[in-house]
């Protein structure tokens, strides 16, 4: 499995975040993303799921199915939490993993995440860190093989970050692809990073 | 659970739970049928004569009122991202998103209407013909909200545009409402406009997904 972008760009309300971009990335490897506020690390990541339009370049995804797309593929954890507040802590984790196809029961991702008390607890009362972890159960009971993570430790608490380094780990070692904007450290293992630039 | 029926069942969850808005529509319908009696005055025969029109009104209200939290709920909260990147055809879980939206606030209005009817002087038969056409017709209004709902994702406040983008679409749908219910109320035969309102629904109801989901994707930056 192999992605890759070349010569990417992106514009946003007429100004230019970054181009030129080229950056690649085998099974069992992950990117970190750094730099400044503002340079396009989240805006990176959602053209690599599709939610923007890259304004030049291309995005190559070898060696996952054919017929879907990159984003149909990809777990794209964002600033949101995409919860609903009304519905409980299981109910919401249950909706994604049946909506997505998951293969993983609700109550088992909470599990994995430590959530498994407050499953019965409606999400509009959880603290933030809370709702962060909720939706790393997202990763564990849907399979898909690349991780787009958008400041995935933000808000954690030292428990969480641990479960969430354990979790990038198996991902990779089953072959997984991680990208993932951050300003701090992730607790694992990588090559090297792309450090995005002040947009000139 | 499929995915279909997960979404499903998480949107009749999240509009029947505190905070959802299923019954705002409702007793905004309540409202607005009441104060048309005091508005009017004690006419028993112009009441009655108007009774209809004023009910496909209030609906027609009172559904547009609910519609503009059906997409920008999702994607306030993030959920419309993840919307995107799954596999299911983006049109048909709108379809299905419209359904369960019609489900918590355009149902509720057709069981409330023949017990409105009773403020407006109609009697029996002629609540059942309004009910009736309510419910063929209120499906139809929420299809085609969907379009302006999505249309309008992108605008901070889009509601009240989204309005006055829809309101003008849904005119045909309450043409042949009120003039299906007046038919049967006047013992005219109810067939010809009341099949026009049912392909007027059937017709909302195959486009306003598709245009919707057309909107959403050309509309995301």
């Amino acid at each position: 499995m192999m992605l890759s972008g070349k010569g990417l760009a992106c514009q946003r309300g007429g100004r230019m975040v970054f181009s030129g971009l080229d950056f690649s990335l085998r099974a069992g490897q992950a990117l970190p993303l750094t730099g400044p506020n503002g340079a396009g690390k989240s805006s990176l990541l959602r053209l690599l799921a599709g939610l923007l339009p890259a304004a030049a370049g291309r995005i190559d995804f070898k060696g996952g199915s054919p017929e879907r797309s990159l984003g149909e593929q990809a777990h794209y954890l964002g600033h949101q939490d995409a919860l609903k507040t009304q519905l409980t802590v299981l109910e919401n984790i249950s909706f994604w993993a049946s909506y997505m196809r998951g293969t993983l029961a609700g109550d088992d991702a909470l599990t994995a995440v430590g959530l498994c008390e407050l499953a019965n607890v409606p999400a509009a009362y959880l603290s933030a860190g809370q709702r962060r972890r909720l939706s790393l159960a997202r990763l564990v009971a849907i399979q898909r093989p690349v991780w787009l993570l958008d400041e995935p430790n933000a808000s954690l608490d030292d428990s969480a970050q641990k479960i969430l380094s354990a979790m990038m780990r198996d991902h990779l070692k089953r072959g997984g692809l991680i990208i993932a904007a951050t300003h701090a450290p992730l607790g694992i293992k990588s090559a090297r990073e792309l450090r995005l630039g002040r947009a000139r | 659970m499929t995915p279909l029926s997960a979404l499903l069942v998480r949107e009749i969850r999240v509009a029947t739970r505190i905070g959802g808005g299923a019954l705002i529509g409702v007793l905004f319908f309540l409202t607005v049928v009441t104060l048309i009696p005091f508005a009017i005055g004690p006419d028993l025969t112009l009441l009655k004569r108007v009774g209809p029109a004023i009910l496909w009104l209030g609906a027609l209200l009172a559904s547009l009122l609910t519609l503009d939290r059906l997409i920008s709920a999702d994607q306030e909260d993030g959920s419309l991202d993840l919307i995107l990147m799954t596999d299911t055809p983006l049109a048909v879980t709108l379809a299905v998103k419209a359904f369960a939206h019609w489900l918590t606030t355009g149902l509720p209005l057709v069981i409330a209407a023949p017990i409105l009817s009773l403020l407006l002087n109609l009697d029996l038969a002629a609540a059942m013909a309004v009910t009736l056409t309510l419910l063929a017709g209120t499906p139809g209004l929420t299809f085609t909200g969907l379009i302006g709902a999505a249309l309008t994702l992108s605008l901070r406040r889009g509601g009240l545009l989204m309005s006055v983008l829809v309101l003008p679409l849904t005119i045909p749908t309450l043409i042949f409402g009120v003039a299906s219910a007046s038919a049967a109320i006047g013992g005219t035969p109810l067939g010809p406009p009341f099949a026009i309102l049912c392909a007027l629904t059937l017709i909302g109801a195959v486009i306003g997904p598709f245009a919707a989901s057309w909107a959403l994707r050309h509309g995301q930056e």
